[in-house]
């Protein structure tokens, strides 16, 4: 009850600052936050990045395990997304099996590095039918100021780019980099009062009415969308979010 | 995606689909309000090979009490396929798939409830798959909405849903199995016509920048002809219960109860 209180007196501050064309961070309406990429910050995993957007945290690591492929996609391995939203990084957060949130969040990413072919599946395929490499992408939020389908999107790429497969571990020869083909960057805006944020803050999330994530690859093309929450978009303003996102993923790309 | 199996021609040489439909022709859409009896409000959906049932409760008290909003009433969706509505059988109960597509439905039927005449509710919409053929969730949407109406909840539109979709390299609308499973895009859209309001929005695989644009267009067309048939089952529902209640003398609610 009391969040609710606080949540409507933030909105009429954030709202206020809008129609002066000013966000509470004093970034502009398409600014993303400061990133910074940590690569191989977990030794144990195959592949790791510690990302930090803004004051959002996460740490992505990918692990990889011989295993059997599913049934109707013998000749690819398999990609497993897991978001955990730890109690440790927000107050909103609790323990237990994973809620929609979660899942809606390990879903958004997974889509956007699939449908993106951020892996080529395919080479991690051993013997068609029956062992493929099952590769695990496990986001663990550590501190949530916003936007975590973002930091976690660029985890996951930031971690591809430096995994290795452990082949030798397994007995299947030397270890070799994992086959990454594209880098595929989502970008996610919400709609407050008719304008349009990107990489919106825990605040701004709160009280956003709608959210938009896109996700495009390195020729500008789309590989995946999503539309959150109860407000709506116009097309138009479909549009002004997938030109936004195309122009950060390629500043985004160029960082990694 | 995956790999498309060669012998198979999504598109022929005079632009047919597999099921013989031009790019944007969709399958048979069959909307039927108000056939449950229990339910406050329900519609039964027949869109090309998808059978769905959707049922609303509510506005009733609302269950986790936790979740209560003292100013509105919450719209809860829960989307669920039954374990024979697919070739491989489904394990039954919720799974991620199912969780994402209830948390995306219910907000975008949030946005056309009047949610604050009816606060610390809950508006329990049910949405049964019961044969499964690709755009499940634009039909259970479909459903969903004209249940609502059904059940006199007021809003202030129908959203309506269809998906648009890149298939063999054409744009394409209302994607059905094989090319869903062998196309190269989707892009289910839930749309409220009178406002123009994008309210669910969802996009994979690959598009160009203007196929997207294209394809959007081609989706909110579909959109506003499912929007017809929706008004429609809902005018032919009404009008015969009211019909009926002249000819036996009730007043039309006491035929909805079942008098």
């Amino acid at each position: 009850m009391s969040k609710d209180v606080v949540a409507d007196l933030k909105r009429d501050h954030i709202a206020k600052l809008l129609e002066k064309g000013m966000r509470t961070d004093g970034r502009k309406f398409d600014e993303p936050r400061q990133l910074i990429v940590e690569t191989n910050f977990v030794g144990s995993a195959e592949g790791s990045a510690r990302v930090r957007l803004g004051n959002t945290e996460v740490v992505v690591g990918v692990k990889l395990i011989l295993g059997e492929p599913f049934a109707d996609t013998p000749n690819t391995g398999v990609l497993t997304t897991n978001a955990e939203l730890i109690p440790m990084a927000s107050d909103t957060f609790e323990g237990g099996p994973p809620d929609q949130e979660s899942i809606e969040v390990a879903r958004v990413i997974d889509r956007g590095i699939r449908e993106g072919h951020a892996v080529d599946l395919e080479k991690l395929c051993i013997e068609p039918g029956k062992q493929v490499w099952i590769m695990f992408v496990d986001v663990h939020v550590l501190d949530y100021d916003g936007n975590l389908f973002d930091a976690a999107n660029i985890g996951a790429n930031a971690a591809f780019k430096t995994a290795t497969v452990p082949a030798n571990r397994a007995g299947l020869g030397d270890d070799y980099p994992l086959p990454v083909l594209h880098q595929p960057i989502s970008v996610t805006a919400v709609k407050i009062d008719g304008k349009i944020l990107v990489d919106p803050t825990h605040d701004e999330e709160r009280v956003a009415d709608a959210r938009l994530t896109v996700a495009t690859i390195e020729n500008g093309n789309l590989c995946a969308m999503q539309k959150g929450l109860d407000g709506s978009f116009t097309a138009d303003e479909v549009f002004k979010v997938v030109n936004i996102s195309r122009k950060i993923g390629d500043d985004v790309r160029a960082k990694l | 995606m995956g790999g498309t199996p060669t012998d198979l021609k999504l598109i022929d040489e005079n632009g047919r689909r597999l099921d013989g439909r031009l790019p944007d022709d969709m399958r048979p859409l069959k909307i039927e309000a108000g056939v449950l009896s229990r339910a406050d409000g329900s519609a039964y959906v027949e869109w090309g090979l998808n059978k769905i049932m959707a049922a609303v409760y509510g506005p009733r008290e609302c269950h986790p009490r936790h979740l209560q909003n003292p100013e509105r009433a919450l719209v809860q969706c829960h989307y669920n396929m039954a374990s024979f509505s697919v070739d491989d059988r489904k394990r039954p109960g919720p799974d991620r798939r199912s969780h994402e597509i209830s948390k995306i439905i219910s907000e975008a039927l949030t946005n056309v409830v009047f949610t604050e005449y009816f606060p610390r509710t809950s508006i329990d919409v049910y949405i049964e798959v019961l044969q499964a053929n690709a755009g499940t969730r634009c039909a259970g949407l479909t459903a969903a909405s004209v249940a609502l109406a059904d059940a006199g909840v007021p809003m202030r539109d129908l959203v309506a849903s269809c998906a648009a979709g890149k298939v063999a390299d054409t744009m394409v609308v209302d994607l059905a199995k094989e090319e869903d499973n062998f196309g190269q895009a989707d892009i289910p859209l839930g749309y409220v016509p009178r406002t123009g309001d994008i309210v669910l929005l969802q996009m994979d695989g690959d598009l160009t920048y203007e196929q997207f644009d294209k394809g959007l267009n081609m989706a909110i067309d579909a959109c506003k002809k499912v929007y017809e048939v929706q008004r429609d089952a809902l005018k032919r529902r009404y009008t015969a219960r009211s019909i009926d209640a002249e000819l036996s003398g009730d007043s039309p609610d006491a035929v909805k109860e079942g008098m």
